[in-house]
């Protein structure tokens, strides 16, 4: 490693600026990031106040989820027309969360994108937390919950099986097994650094709990050679997963025959959408957490930019949607879809139409600015505002085209309840509460693959040797 | 329990060598590959590029496996599908055929996706024997380096081609920092 031309530091082998900066080897990075979370190591007192925040937001959701199945889905502002609100816009704004992680670990993995490895785990981390809120709100919008797992096809007392060919049911198997193969791959890369705590860990309680974790990995050759191929074919099934998942739940709305749902636009404008809010909110998280724990050299400001520029993609993929919605409402000559159009713009939810466009069309567009991709504030806000954007995204796609549809003597418009508010706050609380916990006890960077990046990982000057004996099949192969 | 004199002491289990670099790693990997051993492993903390060549090791079986989960799971997927409402409860919806594929696609994809995840994780830990907790290589205090910044390489006593001298030596002889013999606890 050497300095380059402008003084920034550059990896000689590659030619480009090293991923991980500073002079770290294998073991100051397995300490920079076990350090934070070994025994004996101190909480920063930012993270207390934050985990007590989140969790009391948590205790807050549980109350409101008690409240509603006690008295009923009335507590909350739905009525006829608008009988999906805050509910379905929940769960489409965490689905969409969740998809940066998939995207960072799977997608970047096959397009050998190396810069990922410092915040794959993190990503992955925050897919499943938010995809555990998501699914929350599907189960707990039914006017009976407690008979949400007639949804599964399990034999049901009166003979009946779910249908197949509802895109409600669709989302059931989209999202649940979302869930689990986010839970496989995220578990899978963990289980050799479960192995480095095991190994680090002092006390009894620590080496039992991470020992049964790591399930006995010794981190040997044929294990590893296994285990890259396992990660390869994960990374392969759940790249069309991602891209499945808010496809599927676009049609939720693009099957109904509803104007301003009815468009055949809406899985690839889901698909950016949700990538876009999702590297906002790992971009919010991530830019305080490396703070906190040290973590400057490993998660550097290479990788915010790199973040900064996919939200500046994003972003505009989702303008274009936006602006394509409109032109085809006027194309088509439907009065029904020119209205359904004409109204979000100018109709009573105008405020939460044109509070979307600003959020995730014009805020972003200060990241053509080098300044703006390297200021921790100026991303702080924009991912914070990128996120309301695209919460205001789904509200505005789910009511105003409920509250105006055909007929005017239909028309309705919906109010929030203070439960629907605090239900929205409880879930970013769950969110967070899990964050923080996960931050707070497991490894947050994927060590082994940081380590595998680093250049002394590589050979140096070393002519492998044909075998005398042994397979030649494999040996033609590896070389 | 009452053991007997000759299993209480320990067995020898293996020899194992300490390096500290790759390019160490990879020439004692081939020495030990050219010697003809086959019970043995090198341990790294990260996949080590070109040590499978170096090792000699053959390709895994493991996406055989895998794609066998998967088509396992499109199968239950169409079958499920057509025989719950097409067979034993025909829904009759707009006067839409009970059977028609296109409606029944997505199920069928999430259903794939679903057991070649599943595959993939029960595969990789039978193929690598997970989880087995107490392995003799784990009594080696030396070894906890392994997942930190240490390369290691293992030759089991099982392997038709150990011997405790000459084995030792080739070990000694590789450019390590450290030749250890690991016992066998319980054996």
């Amino acid at each position: 490693m050497s300095s380059g031309a402008q003084g920034r530091p550059v990896d000689l082998a590659l030619g480009r600026t090293p991923l991980v900066l500073g002079n770290n080897d294998f073991g100051t990075v397995t300490d920079a990031v076990c350090g934070p979370i070994d025994e004996g190591s101190k909480t920063p007192r930012a993270w207390w106040i934050a985990f007590l925040t989140s969790a009391a937001l948590t205790g807050v959701l549980g109350l409101m989820i008690i409240y509603l199945f006690w008295t009923g889905v009335g507590v909350w502002g739905l009525n006829v027309p608008v009988g999906w609100a805050f509910d379905i816009t929940n769960f489409v704004f965490w689905v969409g969360i969740g998809h940066a992680g998939t995207l960072i670990s799977a997608i970047l993995f096959l397009f050998r994108q190396r810069w990922r490895t410092s915040i794959n785990r993190f990503a992955e981390a925050m897919t499943i937390f938010a995809v555990i809120c998501a699914l929350l709100f599907p189960g707990i919008h039914v006017g009976r919950p407690w008979l949400i797992w007639w949804v599964f096809p399990v034999p049901l007392q009166q003979n009946m099986w779910p249908n197949f060919r509802s895109p409600l049911l669709w989302d059931v198997f989209a999202v649940s097994t979302y869930f689990l193969t986010s839970l496989i791959f995220w578990y899978i890369g963990m289980i050799p650094d479960l192995a480095t705590l095991r190994d680090r860990a002092t006390g009894k309680i620590r080496r039992v709990v991470f020992g049964l974790l790591s399930l006995g990995w010794t981190g040997s050759n044929r294990g590893w050679h296994r285990y890259e191929v396992a990660y390869l074919i994960l990374a392969a099934i759940a790249t069309p997963l991602v891209i499945s998942v808010h496809s599927v739940v676009s049609f939720d709305f693009a099957t109904s025959q509803l104007p301003g749902w009815h468009t055949t636009i809406f899985p690839p404008y889901f698909v950016a959408g949700a990538i876009f809010s999702g590297f906002a909110m790992v971009l919010f998280l991530i830019a305080p957490a490396r703070q906190w724990f040290g973590l400057k050299d490993i998660i550097t400001m290479r990788h915010l930019e790199n973040m900064c520029r996919i939200m500046l993609a994003t972003g505009m993929m989702v303008g274009y949607a936006y602006g394509l919605e409109f032109f085809i409402a006027w194309y088509s000559g439907n009065t029904y879809e020119k209205f359904a159009f004409f109204n979000r713009a100018l109709g009573p939810y105008w405020w939460a139409y044109w509070t979307m466009v600003s959020c995730n069309v014009l805020v972003p567009q200060i990241f053509w600015l080098k300044w703006a991709r390297t200021n921790i504030w100026v991303m702080m806000i924009v991912s914070f505002l990128i996120n309301v954007g695209m919460w205001f995204e789904r509200f505005v796609i789910i009511v105003t085209s409920l509250s105006r549809d055909f007929l005017p003597s239909s028309w309705g418009m919906f109010w929030p309840t203070w439960v629907d508010l605090l239900t929205l706050l409880g879930s970013f609380g769950l969110f967070y509460t899990c964050f923080l916990l996960f931050i707070r006890f497991l490894p947050m960077v994927a060590m082994a693959e940081v380590k595998s990046v680093m250049p002394q990982a590589r050979a140096h000057g070393h002519e492998p040797n044909a075998p005398s004996t042994g397979d030649d099949r494999a040996t033609a192969r590896a070389h | 329990m009452q053991r007997t004199g000759e299993s209480r002491g320990s067995t020898l289990a293996g020899l194992l060598v300490e390096f500290e670099s790759v390019d160490t790693l990879l020439h004692g990997a081939e020495r030990v590959r050219d010697a003809g051993y086959t019970k043995w492993d090198a341990y790294t903390p990260f996949p080590v590029h070109g040590l499978d060549g170096a090792m000699g090791v053959s390709y895994t079986k493991l996406p055989l496996f895998i794609l066998a989960c998967g088509i396992t799971g499109l199968a239950t997927g169409v079958l499920m599908q057509w025989w719950m409402n097409a067979v034993d409860y025909p829904y009759l919806i707009s006067g839409k055929p009970t059977w028609s594929l296109p409606a029944n696609v997505p199920v069928i994809f999430e259903l794939t996706v679903l057991f070649t995840a599943i595959g993939t994780l029960v595969g990789l830990l039978a193929f690598n024997r997970m989880p087995t907790l107490n392995q003799p290589i784990f009594n080696s205090e030396r070894f906890r380096r392994v997942t930190r910044d240490r390369f290691f390489i293992g030759i089991e006593a099982g392997d038709p081609k150990f011997d405790r001298q000459r084995t030792g030596a080739l070990l000694q002889s590789l450019g390590g920092t450290a030749v250890e013999e690991l016992e066998d606890s319980n054996p």
